[in-house]
């Protein structure tokens, strides 16, 4: 059953140096306990969907397309409605915890603000629950803990702290954007071995451009490049046959397959190319690439790919 | 430098600014030929009397005409702005050169110093150190100088020594430049822009403490006409004359307003990221 | 805490003794001589026997350093010396009029922050709109208005033209309708620096990620500028309280002596006109040493308001 249902969504925004098409005609099914993951470099958009579904982006943003949860479509709704949308059913862990978490709040009172607000707890009842909540992201002497500041927790910490933030209402979809950014190897792992632990029931939306993390973790991998997804399918198959050239660049960069990077720069959102938008950097590329835009095309069952290169081989 | 320029130009309220003190400036230089009256000359059958044909402000308490004498008092304010932040921040970029050069007991000491000379409410020490030299515009622009100096001496010193973590300074001096050469040659231009900021911002306190002062009976002394003496001397014919309360103090206005808007403007486009700090200072 | 606090008052131990010998060597910037300078009345020349009598009761006639020490000495003791005028201490006049001062700026900060906190918080939240394109109008006029002037114009419409306040005074005990001219004006004048960097401070908060985050916790707008963004942006405005304490310090002498109110800044005025210099000395440190201590008090204040400061760091940049 489908918990989550991206469909023809676009984001642009103005900004002084022209407008950012940072989503473009993305579509994105995710089923209930789904854990998709969203890969892609720096600047592909991807954080700008994760921000869209929640609805937490400037006023001035154009957003058009729907964004399809338990049936209602969250574009649509007041914002009173949103509200207990966010936190509550979709909860999301915002990258750079150190600058995320409020510097001047008790790191319990952070956590426990939420669940007042959404279960309606008493003081007393829901700083218990924040404490329980920092025990289960496994920060040892929680109680103590909660009473400090951010500043007072290491990076570990502070992320751990952030996922407690997120899980404090038991949401059943949670968006994790780059969970692992700047952490240690180490740290790295504890992370994602927890995030994989906490969100075993419930459906994630998995933001990286680490895909040692995603394979981690994720059922599913959907691959975006300049604001449009180019491939999707589940993670063995995505590491096994890799289809777009984008995606093959991609796992080629991994320090296990070679640490080759690909040719290029990935383009700006404002002046996005036309045809295919990986084509200036594709070795494949040919005419038609430069001109025309490719669709989604299914290779097989689940698999689906924006290349030319397999859109011909079914026409 | 191009930047700079072009990140002030499209800063209009700053443009307004430099307009305004560019017409100041004009007055005066211009005051006895735009003046229609000889500013202290009194005309006792005239006293008091509301703006006419005649008299476009009106005249004082000693039928001195008003238009005259706040055109002339532009000469005062402007001379004692200019002459007031100049001396200030020759004191304090020598100064702060010094401490920040040389550091050590020199810098020590100081520094030390502009903490204490901090410690006063700095109107309260101008007003004691001008109090006590005796009435005088002379001794108003020594006694604001005395508490300007420090905000000149603290730039200067912070530029020099983020300046002189700098390769080139080192280089010079590993080649042996003398200090006096190495200050002139690759320091002061690096530090010159904050401080021609900080001078600008600086203009708008100055006036204000000079005017205060005049006001308060210790700048100028009559027939001199100047802005804030002139707003004293209207306060006792408040009810009879109330133009003579509001025409000065819109003419102080409209400078202090004029060199803010500058100050704010040379500020953003130096540094557009210094705004939430000075707001203050 | 403790630690921090007396390390504080160690570092200001220097401080406080150059602020000492600044005050005390305003008294010998007097053109001239003091004794004489202070008894050449009207009426010419002093007697030479008067100005020897007057130097040796006043002890200006021992060596300068000995007369610093003697004077820090009874400083130290509360003694700030003697009025020239009327021979009594100089404290026995300092003390009422501070606290008529006192009245004065606290009643100024209150109105202050009731007008920036809301004017500064709703500007920034709603930037370049009418509203914050009116409260900043108003703001660079009030930064850009005398004091002085703002003060006689209050006069002239809400006491000479309405009738509503009295034109200046004290009343019995500094009574409210004789405060409430003279603290809108030095209030208002304060508001207008407070309330731009009550603004440029909320929007530097209000871009934040901590900002998002606690709307991604479903929390209401008033929850999320009002909780967690207001207590990020109220710290700027905490810091400068000390300085803005000596703005309204520093606008009192004028105001003051505009609305004949009784305090610090009036009796300086005055000790002025009399060359009363011992008074103006004991005024001037006096209100230093107020200063000093706010500004004091305000550093502590702070680290309770951020956590993030840690005390060793805080007293090593001082």
């Amino acid at each position: 059953m489908t918990l989550l249902g991206v469909r023809n969504l676009r984001v642009h925004f103005p900004t002084e140096e022209g407008l950012v098409k940072a989503v473009n005609t993305v579509d994105l099914e995710m089923k209930g306990r789904e854990k998709l993951g969203l890969i892609g470099e720096t600047g592909c958009g991807k954080t700008v969907l994760g921000m869209c579904i929640m609805r937490l982006l400037q006023p001035n943003t154009e957003v058009a397309g729907e964004i399809w949860y338990k049936g209602r479509d969250l574009l649509r709704l007041s914002e009173g409605e949103m509200r207990k949308v966010r936190g509550r059913e979709i909860a999301m862990i915002l990258q750079n915890p150190a600058t995320s978490l409020n510097p001047v709040l008790r790191v319990g009172e952070q956590i426990a603000e939420a669940i007042r607000l959404h279960q309606g707890l008493d003081k007393r009842t829901a700083w218990a629950r924040a404490v329980e909540e920092l025990e289960a992201v496994k920060i040892a002497s929680a109680e103590e803990r909660a009473k400090e500041y951010p500043h007072q927790f290491s990076g570990g910490m502070q992320e751990r702290a952030m996922i407690a933030m997120g899980l404090a209402c038991d949401p059943a979809l949670i968006i994790a954007d780059e969970p692992t950014k700047g952490l240690d190897v180490k740290i790295k792992m504890q992370v994602v071995r927890l995030l994989k632990e906490v969100v075993r029931e419930k459906a994630m939306l998995f933001i990286t451009h680490d895909l040692g993390a995603a394979a981690e973790i994720c059922d599913r991998i959907a691959v975006m490049y300049a604001g449009e997804i180019v491939e999707c399918a589940e993670t063995s198959e995505i590491f096994r046959n890799p289809l777009h050239p984008y995606t093959q660049g991609f796992l080629n960069s991994l320090p296990n397959r070679g640490l080759k990077p690909i040719p290029g720069v990935s383009p700006s959102l404002i002046d996005i190319p036309s045809g295919c938008r990986f084509h200036q950097r594709c070795d494949c590329a040919t005419e038609i690439c430069e001109e025309e835009h490719s669709e989604m095309v299914e290779v097989k069952e689940g698999h689906f790919v924006r290349c030319f290169l397999f859109g011909e081989k079914d026409a | 430098m191009a930047d700079f320029v072009s990140q002030f130009r499209e800063n209009r309220t700053a443009l307004v600014g430099a307009a305004v003190i560019l017409l100041l400036v004009l007055v005066a230089i211009f005051a006895p030929q735009l003046a229609p009256h000889n500013p202290i000359k009194a005309s006792l059958g005239d006293r008091l009397s509301a703006p006419s044909e005649k008299y476009p402000l009106g005249t004082d308490h000693l039928g001195r005409c008003v238009l005259s004498r706040l055109l002339y008092g532009a000469r005062i304010s402007l001379a004692v702005g200019v002459v007031v932040v100049g001396v200030a921040a020759a004191v304090g970029v020598a100064l702060g050169i010094i401490s920040g050069f040389y550091g050590g007991v020199l810098d020590e000491i100081i520094m030390r110093l502009v903490d204490a000379m901090l410690a006063f409410p700095s109107i309260f020490l101008a007003l004691a150190i001008a109090g006590t030299l005796g009435p005088g515009l002379g001794n108003v622009m020594i006694a604001i100088i005395v508490v300007e100096w420090t905000r000149y001496a603290r730039v200067m010193r912070g530029s020099i020594l983020s300046v002189k973590e700098n390769y080139y300074v080192e280089a010079a001096r590993a080649l042996g430049a003398s200090d006096f050469y190495v200050v002139t040659q690759h320091i002061l231009p690096n530090a010159i822009a904050p401080i021609i900021v900080v001078a600008t911002l600086g203009m708008a306190p100055v006036i204000l403490a000079a005017t205060s002062l005049s006001f308060l009976g210790l700048g100028v002394q009559p027939p001199t006409p100047e802005w804030g003496m002139m707003l004293n001397d209207g306060r006792l014919f408040m009810r009879r004359a109330p133009h003579l309360t509001t025409f000065p103090g819109v003419a102080i206005m409209i400078t202090i307003l004029a060199f803010n808007l500058l100050g704010d403007g040379l500020r953003d486009a130096l540094d557009p990221r210094a705004r939430t700090e000075k707001e203050l200072r | 805490m403790l630690n921090y606090i007396l390390k504080r008052i160690i570092l200001l131990a220097p401080i406080l003794l150059l602020v000492s010998l600044i005050t005390f060597s305003i008294l010998y910037i007097i053109p001239g001589d003091p004794a004489e300078t202070i008894l050449t009345g009207p009426g010419g020349a002093a007697d030479p026997k008067a100005v020897e009598e007057f130097r040796v009761k006043m002890g200006l006639d021992r060596p300068l350093h000995i007369q610093y020490l003697k004077w820090l000495n009874n400083v130290l003791h509360g003694n700030f010396g003697y009025s020239y005028m009327t021979e009594q201490p100089v404290l026995d006049p300092i003390l009422p009029a501070f606290r008529a001062t006192l009245k004065l700026a606290v009643a100024s900060m209150i109105l202050s922050l009731l007008i920036s906190i809301p004017v500064g918080i709703i500007s920034a939240i709603k930037q370049y709109s009418l509203i914050d394109n009116l409260s900043m109008t108003g703001a660079l006029l009030g930064v850009s208005m005398p004091n002085f002037w703002q003060g006689l114009l209050l006069i002239l419409l809400f006491a000479v033209y309405l009738g509503w306040f009295p034109v200046a005074g004290y009343g019995e005990n500094g009574d409210f309708e004789h405060l409430v001219l003279p603290a809108i004006t030095l209030g208002t004048s304060s508001a207008a620096i407070t309330t731009r960097l009550m603004r440029s401070s909320m929007l530097e908060t209000i871009r934040q990620d901590y900002i998002q985050a606690a709307r991604a916790k479903g929390l209401s707008e008033r929850v999320v500028i009002g909780k967690h963004a207001l207590k990020n942006a109220l710290i700027p405005v905490v810091t400068v309280a000390g300085l803005n304490f000596g703005y309204l310090l520093d606008g009192s002498v004028v105001v003051e002596t505009i609305f004949a109110w009784p305090g610090i800044g009036k009796l300086m005025v005055g000790s002025i006109y009399m060359r009363d210099y011992p008074m103006i000395q004991g005024c001037i440190l006096f209100v230093a040493l107020v200063y000093v201590a706010v500004n004091l008090v305000v550093d502590i204040l702070y680290t309770f308001l951020d956590p993030r400061i840690r005390y060793e760091t805080k007293a090593k940049a001082k």
